[in-house]
């Protein structure tokens, strides 16, 4: 009895780790969609060439909405004790993820060299996002900044040189009412959107007036401050000198708005890149956005986040999926196939990305703007803090309040929201 | 027999407990605590985060948005629930299509509702701009502007709403006497003061039906703005129940949640009481 | 009738005048609520460049609903929401009817004031108490399934309250007959009161499956994946506006979400009309 114990014992383990290797690894991602094209297609796709790469991995990509229903659905899932393995979320979702212990640092997971190498194989200023206290969270994925894209034609037929994009804030305005009137009042100037992502579009005209509208660590918020305010009145002043239409301009429709050629010039995620590209009948440009006393655009888009709670094989299992995906090869074809950027440095020397900014140079747009770039705006209490930032800007933009008033008001919420998270 | 019956009850009994009173309860008890922070265990603060909400400008904007809300779509929904009970009573050329042309939003899912009319009032390229812009007006930002958003809102409710009404007026009006109408008729009652006078007043039931459904429907049906506006802009379209959904799972603050669901729940113990007390002592209840 | 030839010619003229204008005024009202409708259809059918392009002759075309049909899995939401309909729907019936059997023929303590507490969930909605009743799902380890969807819905006060209603009409020497052949209870309810209230299974059953195959709120709140997602928040999610999908898209989502009830409804009319009277005249 004795002796035969230990051989009964082995063999149950033996048949365990048999069992374990017939049963693939299943894996569950959250992920969303907040530009058009069917993208889903694309993701699903990727997703099963993945698995025919890695027979031993079965992964579940969800589809949950826009950035912010993802992030509800995955913390949902946490909640009920059926947490995702990992997810695409926002990239400024980190601190609530945190605050909530959703999520692991990739530093803890990551064994051999090479992954150490790959972590730090992506651009820096993808990463801004992603890091807290010296430790990465966010690997980038589908990433953007935002870009300006023009109708060569309006501008043409406005006697602009359709070559020439507006080079900074005074220019973009004079061409925008020069395009307006030239129309006969048929066409806008230019539409920068206000629903949705009304703080990202704020973030990049004070950014762009030399002003950053939060601290690195998330605790702290500048709203009010004279160069934010100036940077709202500028954004006020397109709608006020009729060059862009009053009230706010929603974020989800404003493709179809270029398309149809209701605007001239619209300010957009890159992400949206191949969608106009595919529907536009017209000729356009991509450009960086104007400056005023500097370049610059905050970065956007969703990170990969590994989720707390999975066993070891899981975790394993899902840097291999998140390395594959990120790989430059695949970063090159997500980035032709969508307008977002190649994530790393790697991805643009790949043969069919080059080769695709040979031809179409509009996509190394939001590449070459990331030496301008910021940080996306992310605090403690996001939702709260970034609610009040879009309630100021359309108050702003719908004549509710002076740009000033707007910016205080929102200043003082975030300031209760943060109130407890001082360092 | 006794036994039989509490046994019969058992099945709806739980499930009317774990679903409507517990919750009840609880939300009650968790607007009086606040959460602990960073990992603190929770702590009884009393009537605290009332006071928090009420110096919120947010809830009282919400708040009188959802009583705007209401007052604008319940009587409009009213008036053309009767006027179409009225048409579709008379005799009229094809009143079978008619009735089903007013009928039909009833069924649809809000949702899909609000995916039509997001065509109708996207501004530049929508069909209503599309229209007036043909006519030589400007157009609106219908959903973008801030003195118009809550009305565009309001505009899709009735649409959705009015048919649903008018079969309960349709139904009270074919019960009415015919008598009453020949009776009329003979004397030579104009049809204005006939309505007035005698159809109207009889209707006063199914009035007070319809109003206590509008009310309920008006704190309780908020799809359309996940659609439309998303509360927006700067929370000129943000209704109550939509303000909670946004506090629990946007915000992640659920005592919030809890402190705004209490005063829904009051609003809704009122319109329960007027229920109780004005129409079923006026109506055949049995 | 006949009194209407003994009027003056003139009452008789502007009697007419009246009626026309009344006439017109119906119509119109009907041509802008069925207007919308229509407006989806056109849209759905049509290339997207004939959105806000009233051409007679406009290419007609299916890929709207290809697309749509291709882009998000509606087939599984299909089969999600009729899964979901069918269970609530019998759910209902079954605690309903034995609850309102209860109330109508038992003597049960308290009965009146147990009656009242019921009542009251005709106001307290699940989707109102969406916090705590996500917290209860979530305990019972239940989101993410379409029970935790439906659940919260079995137990309807307004079902209580329409069955004891019909129940109580049905003559006290029906039951008394069939206990006399030996029936039990359960006998008595299956074989005498539930036949006799088929009329408002009907209408009940119409009703529910209407509101359920429509609710939105709850179902977005408690489902996260494909695997449950009922079609109104698979639709919700696919044609949010940020993901900027295109109209004519979205048009023949909508279509498709809300053809079968809406070809139901047109098919059964009279039924669907009666039925949401029957329920509402509580």
């Amino acid at each position: 009895m004795q002796r035969r114990l230990p051989f009964a014992l082995s063999a149950l383990a033996a048949g365990l780790l048999s069992a374990g290797q017939a049963f693939a690894t299943e894996l569950t991602m959250y992920y969303p969609v907040s530009v058009g094209g069917a993208l889903t297609d694309v993701i699903d796709n990727l997703v099963s060439e993945f698995e025919q790469a890695h027979p031993e991995i079965e992964v579940e990509a969800i589809y949950a909405g826009n950035y912010d229903d993802t992030r509800v659905r995955a913390m949902s899932a946490l909640e009920a004790g059926d947490a995702p393995q990992l997810s695409v979320l926002f990239s400024i979702d980190l601190f609530e993820l945190i605050e909530q212990n959703a999520i692991v640092a990739f530093d803890d997971v990551v064994q051999t060299d090479e992954e150490r190498e790959w972590l730090d194989s992506f651009y820096p200023g993808l990463m801004e996002n992603g890091q807290l206290d010296g430790k990465t969270y966010g690997i980038p994925f589908q990433r953007s900044t935002i870009v300006l894209y023009w109708n060569k034609e309006a501008f043409e037929a406005a006697g602009l040189d359709p070559e020439t994009p507006p080079e900074n804030w005074q220019e973009m305005a004079e061409m925008a009412s020069a395009i307006r009137e030239a129309s006969g009042d048929e066409q806008w100037g230019v539409m920068v959107p206000s629903t949705g992502y009304a703080y990202w579009m704020f973030q990049a005209f004070a950014f762009q007036n030399g002003h950053r509208l939060m601290s690195e660590d998330g605790t702290e918020v500048y709203f009010d401050d004279p160069a934010a305010v100036e940077a709202l009145e500028y954004w006020v002043s397109l709608a006020k000198n009729g060059a862009m239409p009053d009230g706010v301009i929603e974020w989800g429709t404003l493709r179809q708005n270029f398309i149809e050629e209701s605007t001239a010039m619209m300010w957009h995620t890159t992400g949206n890149l191949t969608a106009v590209r595919n529907e536009a009948d017209f000729d356009f440009g991509v450009a960086m956005l104007p400056m005023n006393t500097q370049r610059g655009s905050p970065t956007g888009g969703g990170n990969f986040y590994l989720f707390e709670g999975s066993s070891e094989e899981e975790q394993r299992a899902a840097m291999t999926f998140i390395r594959w995906m990120t790989a430059p090869e695949r970063a090159a074809d997500w980035s032709i196939e969508t307008g977002y950027m190649g994530v790393s440095p790697a991805a643009y020397d790949t043969d069919a990305l080059r080769d695709y900014v040979d031809t179409f140079p509009p996509a190394a747009v939001a590449r070459d703007q990331l030496e301008h770039g910021t940080a996306e705006l992310s605090t403690y209490q996001g939702g709260r803090v970034r609610r009040a930032l879009d309630n100021a800007v359309q108050a702003a933009l719908t004549g509710q309040m002076t740009p000033e008033e707007a910016l205080r008001q929102a200043q003082r919420e975030a300031d209760g929201v943060l109130r407890r998270y001082a360092r | 027999m006794q036994l039989y019956g509490a046994l019969l009850l058992l099945p709806a009994a739980v499930l009317l407990t774990m679903f409507a009173y517990l919750p009840t309860v609880t939300t009650l008890i968790s607007s009086l605590y606040l959460p602990g922070f960073r990992g603190a265990p929770a702590e009884f603060v009393g009537l605290e985060n009332y006071r928090l909400l009420f110096d919120d400008p947010t809830f009282w904007k919400v708040a009188r948005n959802n009583l705007l809300y209401a007052l604008g779509t319940i009587p409009t929904s009213i008036a053309l629930a009767l006027a179409m009970a009225l048409f579709v009573n008379a005799r009229l050329p094809g009143r079978g299509l008619v009735r089903m042309a007013y009928f039909t939003p009833t069924i649809l899912p809000m949702i899909a509702a609000a995916n039509i009319w997001m065509f109708f009032y996207a501004p530049q390229i929508g069909l209503f701009n599309k229209l007036l812009g043909a006519l030589g007006f400007s157009g609106v930002n219908w959903l973008g502007d801030p003195a118009v958003a809550l009305y565009s809102v309001m505009a899709m409710s009735v649409w959705k709403e009015a048919g649903f009404f008018m079969i309960f007026y349709l139904a009270a009006l074919q019960a009415m006497p015919p008598e009453l109408k020949e009776a009329s008729d003979l004397e030579g009652t104009s049809r204005w003061s006939f309505f007035w006078r005698v159809t109207f007043p009889l209707l006063m039931p199914t009035t007070l039906f319809v109003l206590i459904n509008a009310l309920i429907n008006a704190v309780r049906v908020v799809d359309h703005l996940f659609i439309l506006t998303k509360g927006g802009p700067n929370n000129a379209t943000n209704l109550l129940l939509y303000y909670v959904y946004e506090n629990a799972f946007a915000f992640f603050d659920r005592t919030m949640a809890a402190t705004i669901t209490v005063v829904i729940l009051l609003t809704l113990a009122i319109i329960a009481t007027l229920k109780f007390t004005l129409l079923d002592r006026r109506t055949h209840y049995q | 009738m006949s009194t209407l030839s003994s009027f003056s010619p003139g009452t008789a003229h502007r009697f007419r005048t009246w009626l026309s204008l009344e006439t017109i005024a119906a119509w119109l009202l009907a041509l802008i609520w069925i207007f919308p409708l229509l407006y989806a259809l056109w849209a759905a059918f049509h290339p997207s460049e004939y959105m806000v392009r009233f051409a007679l002759f406009a290419p007609l075309t299916l890929d709207n609903v290809a697309n749509a049909w291709a882009q998000a899995p509606f087939a599984r939401y299909y089969l999600n929401t009729f899964a979901l309909v069918t269970g609530v729907v019998i759910g209902q019936f079954v605690v309903c009817t034995l609850a309102a059997f209860a109330f109508a023929r038992f003597p049960i303590p308290g009965k009146n004031a147990l009656f009242l507490l019921v009542l009251i969930q005709l106001f307290i909605f699940p989707e109102v108490l969406i916090v705590e009743n996500y917290r209860m799902v979530s305990e019972l380890g239940l989101i993410n399934t379409l029970t935790g969807v439906g659940l919260p819905y079995v137990a309807s006060a307004f079902g209580i309250f329409l069955l004891r209603q019909t129940f109580k009409t049905i003559p006290q020497e029906l039951e008394d007959a069939a206990r006399i052949e030996g029936c039990g209870w359960l006998e008595i309810l299956w074989k005498v009161y539930v036949p006799l209230a088929k009329p408002t299974y009907l209408a009940y059953g119409l009703v529910s499956v209407s509101h359920h195959w429509n609710n939105f709120l709850w179902p977005l709140v408690v489902t996260n994946s494909v695997e449950s997602r009922p079609l109104t928040v698979g639709l919700g999610i696919f044609s949010a506006p940020e993901t900027g999908v295109n109209w004519a898209t979205i048009s023949a989502a909508t279509l498709l979400s809300i053809a079968p009830l809406l070809v139901a409804f047109l098919l059964f009319q009279r039924q669907f009309v009666q039925s949401f009277l029957r329920a509402g005249i509580r």
